[in-house]
């Protein structure tokens, strides 16, 4: 069952499936940490841009960036 | 000999620049947001006599960059100039920190690892096992503290020793299947070429589909078999992730070294951080919250910095010049040099100088929000709302660091992604009212709005911002068309400022405001004075003059705004070199014409000015032509004069468009 980033509520978690942006886009999201199989957590999700957290490191991601991140289990 | 040179390299705001003013005493930008830094800085380290050279670069998540100040980092660490780089790692997010260590492993320098901010992981639990850590990266491993100075000595000592040795240690990172069956192959190719980095280093960059190794090897002397066996390879693969591959065998290795060398706690520590964020994030309260703080911040520069303090510098000043004059007259000095220095140096400059407390407030507290964490988040709660206006959150850092002063806060939208958010981002800064235009508003306010300085001063910032993003909506639909880059941005934990820190910003920005009265100011004044008693056969400071003669001829252009006498027009083409010279000219020009009365620069404005031109001549100070310094970083990070050229007439238009509108629409309504 994979989900986009933007459709998980805050406090729930899943790990990275694929991204589906741009070859840059993609490469960038990979490197900052959302490779493959990384364990990421929503801390906030309203209609702004997306906290999520990192291995407890926040990041902010704008809502059209976090909407191609696809999480799987 | 070259001096032997170190450079510090790492993620962003993992606390390079405070490891480097810590190593060689400089006193460069820190702050709590990632993109402090945009520049390469170079200082030196003296040890047993020997001297080396520290460089000090901008923040990096890989060897790939997206924007400018990335390109700075990547490139000179790609110029290989570096004999050692100290690898700063913020211990609390070692994972993504250890990523770009793996690069750097794999080009083969020689680097030592400062595990920084050690301090804040002890807080979160997390624990480390050094010795371990530093087996399974093959270089020392060593904690510390940077703004403490903890673990300064033996990183330096480890770097001496390591200076010394012939190699760096080999890269234990090893890649596995079809990804590593190209870099053996590609690797082999590259074996006998001619080239300026490792076979390996090379071939790994070729899989990865690395353009700016791609475009260095084109330029390279290779022979044709190995052009052949580049081009195959893209021909053959363009469609396969490779690079996603490497990146995720990168990561692979980063956490099993975090896996064995970091001890993390069964449950998270809540932290204070959290906490905050639950309030100053929120989607109702954040922006509501940011108007706040502003709202603040010019209460608080203006109760101490002016009604407090200001009293005592406007004496001391006073006082001042009545003993040099007293002095000069004494030693029967010519009357020239008397009136000079009375009505030129002192009531000019001087009345810049007085306002030292009222922007050392200022800056004392652009530093406490620096240094607090609150920046980044600033541009998440901005950046939907940027994005109406065509730009992204991030563009929003620059425009509060504009509020201290427009230069820094031009070379800050190095940051951004792409050219045109870039580009937009530095055309709007300079609407960003800076700390030079503060001593304007002062003798405004004072004698206009006595008592609501802070709420004045809101309401002309606030003023900035909302032109600011109506001139990037207008960009963006005439100039630079195209969608706002991604967003994305590390919320870094709130941190307690660090007095040393907001001291070393407020101090920075203060000298330079006193050295800029003493050597700009201090010029234009003189100018100013001379043509304003020049030729002598007629009154001095009268209209007559030559100055007035210039001013008398541009009147006419201000009059539709109100402000229609010479003064107030010379005195803001006089601003164009620095804005405080606006004030250094009015206080000349206007103790020059009251002389006899002894009239204070206050009495004079109250005179020339009424509360809707003092409006009117506020808001063309706040959107006009920037200062000279403003115009010379648009034309460096442009690299072109046309740029600034458009900047300097376009804000002028603006200003006076505005300026005009509010005095014709006032006087219709009545107001005076
Ligand atoms: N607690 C703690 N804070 C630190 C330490 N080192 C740096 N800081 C703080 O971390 C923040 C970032 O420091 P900088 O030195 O500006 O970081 P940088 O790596 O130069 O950042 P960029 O220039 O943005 O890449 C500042 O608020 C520092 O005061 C440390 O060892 N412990
Ligand atoms: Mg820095």
């Amino acid at each position: 069952m994979d989900k986009k980033l933007t459709d998980l509520r805050e406090g729930n978690t899943g790990r990275v499936d694929k991204i589906v942006a741009g070859r840059g886009a993609t490469k960038r999201l990979y490197e900052m940490g959302f490779n493959t199989g990384a364990r990421i957590k929503i801390v906030k999700n309203d209609n702004g841009p997306v906290i999520v957290s990192l291995n407890g490191n926040k990041v902010a991601l704008g809502r059209g960036l976090a909407s191609k991140i696809v999480l799987g289990e | 000999m070259r001096n032997k040179r170190i450079a510090l390299v790492g993620n962003p705001n993992s606390g390079k620049t405070t490891f480097f003013n810590g190593l060689t005493g400089a006193n460069q930008h820190v702050g709590n947001w990632p993109g402090v830094t945009v520049e390469k800085k170079e200082g030196k380290f003296t040890h047993e006599g020997k001297e080396y050279d520290v460089i000090d670069l901008p923040g990096i998540y890989s060897l790939g960059a997206f924007s400018e100040d990335e390109v700075v980092a990547m490139e000179y660490i790609l110029s290989d100039d570096a004999d050692v780089i100290i690898n700063i790692i913020d211990a609390s997010n070692i994972e993504r920190n250890l990523y770009l260590t793996t690069q750097l492993l794999e080009m083969g320098k020689k680097i030592i690892l400062a595990l920084n901010m050690v301090d804040e992981a002890e807080k979160r639990n997390i624990k480390f096992d050094i010795d371990k850590l530093s087996e399974l990266l093959n270089a020392p491993v060593i904690p510390t503290v940077a703004h403490k100075g903890r673990g300064q000595d033996q990183i330096m000592e480890a770097v001496l020793e390591v200076l010394d040795q012939d190699k760096a240690h080999d890269n234990p990172l090893i890649y596995s299947g079809v990804v590593a069956h190209h870099i053996d192959h590609m690797e082999e190719i590259f074996k006998d070429q001619d080239l300026n980095y490792s076979p390996r280093w090379t071939a790994i960059k070729i899989v990865e589909g690395d353009p700016a190794v791609r475009k260095m090897l084109s330029e390279a002397n290779l022979s044709p078999e190995a052009q052949q066996a580049i081009d195959e390879f893209y021909k053959y693969h363009s469609s396969d992730n490779f690079e996603l591959e490497i990146v995720d065998s990168r990561y692979a290795f980063a956490n099993k070294v975090a896996e064995q060398g970091v001890i993390r706690p069964e449950v998270e520590v809540v932290t204070r951080s959290d906490k905050i964020d639950k309030i100053l994030t929120n989607k109702y309260i954040g922006i509501p919250a940011f108007a706040l703080i502003m709202l603040l911040a010019f209460q608080i520069t203006f109760a101490i910095g002016e009604e407090l303090l200001g009293g005592f510098a406007a004496d001391l000043i006073e006082g001042l010049g009545v003993l040099v004059e007293s002095l000069l007259i004494s030693i029967s000095a010519p009357d020239w040099l008397v009136a000079f220095v009375v009505d030129g140096a002192i009531s000019g400059v001087g009345a810049v100088v007085e306002f030292v407390p009222l922007i050392t407030v200022l800056y004392l507290l652009l530093g406490l929000l620096e240094d607090s964490g609150y920046m980044a988040r600033a541009a998440y709660v901005w950046d939907d709302l940027m994005r109406s206006f065509g730009l992204q959150g991030k563009a929003f850092i620059s425009m509060i660091i504009g509020f201290g002063c427009n230069v820094p806060g031009i070379m800050s939208a190095r940051t951004l992604d792409s050219r045109k958010d870039r580009m937009i981002t530095m055309l709007i800064n300079p609407f960003m009212s800076c700390g030079a235009k503060l001593p304007i508003y002062s003798v405004f306010i004072a004698a206009f709005f006595p008592g609501k300085g802070g709420l004045v001063l809101f309401a002309l910032y606030a003023t900035g911002i909302i032109v600011a993003l109506i001139m990037a909506k207008i960009f963006n639909n005439t100039l630079f068309k195209g969608e706002p880059s991604y967003f994305i941005m590390e919320l870094p934990p709130y941190r307690l400022p660090i007095a040393k820190n907001v001291i070393r910003n407020m101090w920075n920005n203060v000298s330079g405001f006193i050295v800029r009265a003493g050597t700009i100011i201090f010029s234009v004044v003189t100018i100013m004075w001379f043509l304003a008693v020049v030729p002598g056969s007629v009154e001095p400071y009268s209209q007559y003059t030559l100055l007035g003669r210039i001013g008398t001829f541009l009147t006419p252009l201000f009059r539709p705004a109100g402000f229609g006498t010479w003064q107030e027009s010379v005195a803001l083409f006089a601003g164009i070199p620095a804005k405080e010279a606006v004030v250094g000219t009015l206080g000349m020009l206007y103790a020059g014409l009251y002389m006899e009365e002894g009239v204070q620069l206050v009495n004079a404005i109250q005179q020339h000015f009424t509360q809707l031109t003092a409006i009117s001549y506020m808001v063309m100070v706040l959107l006009y032509t920037p200062c000279a310094a403003v115009l010379g970083i648009v034309a460096k990070e442009t690299k072109s004069f046309k740029w600034p050229a458009f900047l300097a007439i376009y804000t002028f238009a603006l200003g006076w468009v505005a300026a005009v509108v509010i005095y014709q629409v006032g006087s219709l309504l009545g107001f005076s």
